[in-house]
């Protein structure tokens, strides 16, 4: 089934009694990978939630479509800064975890699930406790176990911020070909992030804030790191998250 | 990995407890304390095999009270846990009852029990159930309440409902909390069946101690003691064991930790 495009409308955040933003508008189109900017606080992650209807605690709305008009529950799948493996599983149980919540796995998703450690790198960590690994590869676990759900729609929260600078390289290629002909949402405040893995790259900024389109360097994701286009538009877009926190 | 630890660890308490019978003794022989107060280690031990027939029959009693509060109390305790977390009526009506409850004194509970249960094994295997009851509930539920929000997360785009959450996500989270809960129980439980002895009965370890002494059988008394004594900390490794097995992940911290 093709990936849909989401579109959302009349987003609106409040922080105490302090409007963050309303009637905001966004589309993010079938297929597409789309970076969130904006600084700490400017409500990014509290968008991400509300697309994935997970519980906030500060009054929100959002009126969300799909681009074929079937509901999201289902085909979304979550990933976040932590890792969030539990620790009673084994690691390739938490790439499952989804079928062990829901129910019994059947064997053919423990061979799935294999599958996926294989992609990842680590199919001979299969049998360790989460304990046991570090913390780029607990996070490539977590990437597996996104990717077992086999959701269209994936929503990620600064999914790479908590490993090292390499670990996060490397992840952005595996990820990039992994979550290829998905639409993807990513929350991220990484501007190098952004730029190597994004179609679309939209910043949060002002009060009440607004979403401004930034435009993506040339050529296939993830892109190189020696890309000339890239490193310009980086310093562009730093330029721009400095400008936002002083609008 | 086991097998190889057990013998070590074995020595420290066995030598810990022959110095304590040689402090007895010594106080024994120092002060010249009348051995219907004090029985010698010796005495005790001599109780302990002669009348192990006596000691044994009370002590299977005992032990049924202990084991039944205990399975009792878990279940109950876990139930309490388990409906508190799901059901929001229940804790604005059940959580003050709860607490309250805490505050009755448990000797005072004992023969309100006696009157209505009379004397027979019920009384004494409740008085174990009350005691283990409210360690194990509210560790329970503080421990299911107390679910990191990131997990929750992934259960609610995994699309589970409330009572799969409950069971496949918050339950485990809260094995350990509730794991402190059980410890703690199993070492209250022979407090209350024994309790409950003293109150009313005619069998039970509890019941031997204080038919002992009234009869100046010091010796006897003191032997029933360390029966019960063997049964706390029996209880409480046994418990200890069984946790660890359930949580297996969190073995090898424990045991490098060590």
């Amino acid at each position: 089934m093709p990936p849909p495009g989401l579109v959302v409308r009349q987003a609106s955040l409040t922080f105490g009694n302090r409007p963050l933003f309303h009637g905001l508008q966004a589309r993010f189109d079938a297929g597409s990978w789309t970076c969130l900017l904006g600084r700490s606080g400017s409500g990014k992650s509290s968008l991400l939630r509300m697309i994935a209807s997970l519980r906030l605690p500060d009054n929100h709305h959002l009126d969300l479509a799909t681009s074929d008009g079937a509901p999201l529950t289902g085909r979304l799948a979550w990933m976040a800064q932590q890792d969030l493996l539990v620790p009673w599983q084994r690691v390739v149980g938490n790439v499952m975890l989804g079928s062990h919540w829901r129910g019994r796995p059947a064997p053919e998703d423990r061979q799935r699930a294999q599958r996926l450690l294989d992609q990842v790198g680590l199919a001979d960590k299969a049998g360790q406790w989460p304990d046991e690994l570090s913390g780029g590869q607990r996070q490539r676990v977590a990437l597996a176990r996104t990717l077992f759900e086999d959701a269209s729609v994936v929503l990620m929260d600064e999914p790479f911020s908590a490993v090292d600078a390499i670990t996060r390289l490397e992840l952005h290629d595996l990820a990039s070909r992994l979550l290829a002909d998905r639409t993807v949402i990513m929350v991220t405040h990484d501007p190098l992030e952004a730029l190597r893995l994004a179609d679309r790259i939209l910043i949060l900024q002002g009060e009440p804030a607004r979403l401004v389109s930034i435009p993506v360097p040339e050529g296939a994701r993830p892109r190189p790191l020696d890309n000339i286009d890239l490193q310009r538009r980086q310093a562009e877009l730093v330029t721009r998250l400095r400008e936002s926190a002083h609008a | 990995m086991l097998e190889k630890i057990a013998p070590g660890r074995l020595v420290r308490p066995v030598v810990a407890l022959v110095v304590l019978a040689a402090i007895w003794q010594l106080v024994l022989i120092l002060t010249g304390v009348p051995r219907y107060i004090l029985p010698s280690p010796m005495a005790v031990g001599s109780a302990l095999i002669e009348q192990r027939a006596l000691l044994a029959h009370h002590a299977g009693i005992t032990a049924i009270e202990i084991v039944a509060g205990l399975i009792g109390g878990i279940l109950l305790g876990l139930a309490t846990a388990l409906a508190l977390a799901r059901f929001r009526a229940l804790r604005r009506t059940l959580l003050p009852l709860l607490l309250i409850s805490q505050a009755i004194p448990l000797f005072a509970l004992a023969p309100i029990l006696m009157l209505w249960l009379g004397y027979g094994l019920g009384p004494k295997i409740l008085m174990a159930m009350v005691i283990i009851y409210f360690p194990v509930a509210s560790t329970g539920y503080d421990g299911l309440r107390q679910t990191p929000q990131g997990w929750l997360d992934l259960a609610r785009t995994f699309g589970l409902s409330r009572r799969q959450q409950l069971l496949k996500v918050q339950l485990p989270a809260a094995l350990p909390s509730l794991a402190s809960g059980l410890r703690m129980a199993a070492s209250a439980a022979p407090i209350g069946a024994v309790i409950g002895e003293w109150v009313g009965s005619s069998q039970g370890l509890g019941y031997l101690m204080l038919n002992a002494n009234a009869r100046l059988q010091i010796d006897l008394m003191f032997a029933a003691l360390v029966v019960l004594v063997a049964f706390a900390v029996l209880l409480y490794f046994g418990v200890d064991a069984a946790l660890r097995l359930s949580m297996p992940w969190h073995r090898d911290r424990v045991e490098s930790g060590s």
